[in-house]
């Protein structure tokens, strides 16, 4: 009887603490991750949507394509009507 | 009476009964916050999953964008050195944009040991700047996709017609050059004003009453 009594009182002032603390803990943690993803979570939608102006590298790449192709044209027509340095 | 009736069996239940309390509210209040990761992470994947497909053809067209831009540069710095010579085109590059000889030509790995002439010295700010924007020049007034402007083995006068000139088309009267002088056939009157005292305000005026 009395290792029984002894055994309640470990399990109310020892196990049931630890017990708690480790849960709380676990809790703690598990809550703390909530904000971090909230942030990720924004920070890639962000992301993303800055990325919404590739689609105009299309454009600039055609732009480019114009724009080379004129200095070639340019440039070929003073190769021919312009003198070599040597 | 009541204590008596408390014996360690029921002290063993209700220790027990409070662990498993314990274990439920903590263990549920982690599911839920768990659960709320988990949503928050699908947010993350379907906005990661549309960076990656928007971002995925950047490297080709940004690979070609530089592609063409490399042939530009080869084509003007072949160009230069062509028409120029590699030791003028230095000089000319540093007098546009000071400094730059130090770099050199991106296609001519020997043009950094170049000591540029300094161009700039010899030629006006004015034809430099001319001939960086590329206006002004005779051949400018022709189509580049015309046929060749010039005889390069002979013959001046396809040079002399890309200026603006009619002299050299031989014009059977050029405009004359005005007359002036006291002879001359057309007179205007003389201002009076001219030569005279300036005319002064009044005082009152002056004195701002």
């Amino acid at each position: 009887m009395t290792l029984w009594w002894i055994g309640d009182a470990v399990l109310l002032v020892v196990v049931l603490p630890v017990v708690v603390y480790l849960l709380h803990g676990v809790l703690s943690a598990a809550r703390s991750i909530v904000p971090s993803v909230r942030r990720i979570a924004a920070t890639a939608a962000a992301g993303s949507k800055d990325l919404d102006a590739t689609a105009l590298l299309l454009t600039t790449q055609s732009q480019v394509e114009q724009t080379v192709a004129g200095v070639a044209n340019y440039g070929g027509s003073l190769d021919v009507i312009i003198d070599d340095a040597e | 009476m009541v204590v008596l009736a408390i014996g360690p069996g029921t002290v063993t239940v209700v220790a027990l009964l409070l662990i498993v309390l314990a274990l439920v509210y903590y263990l549920v209040s982690t599911i839920l916050a768990l659960s709320t990761i988990t949503k928050g992470l699908d947010e993350v994947i379907a906005s990661v999953t549309e960076i990656v497909e928007k971002s995925a053809p950047v490297n080709d067209v940004v690979d070609a964008i530089n592609g063409q831009l490399d042939a530009g540069v080869d084509l003007l710095e072949g160009l230069l050195v062509k028409k120029a010579g590699l030791v003028d085109g230095v000089g000319l590059v540093d007098g546009l944009y000071p400094g730059a000889a130090a770099a050199g030509f991106r296609n001519f790995p020997e043009s950094t040991s170049i000591e540029a002439p300094r161009i700039s010295e010899v030629y006006t700010k004015g034809t430099l700047t001319l001939a960086r924007l590329g206006r002004e020049a005779p051949i400018a007034a022709a189509n580049p996709a015309g046929p060749v402007l010039r005889n390069v083995e002979g013959g001046s006068l396809a040079a002399r017609l890309l200026y603006p000139s009619v002299r050299h088309t031989a014009p059977p009267e050029l405009p004359r050059s005005p007359v002036i002088g006291t002879d001359a056939p057309v007179q205007y009157e003389q201002r009076d004003d001219i030569g005279a005292p300036r005319k002064r305000l009044p005082a009152s005026r002056v004195g701002g009453g």
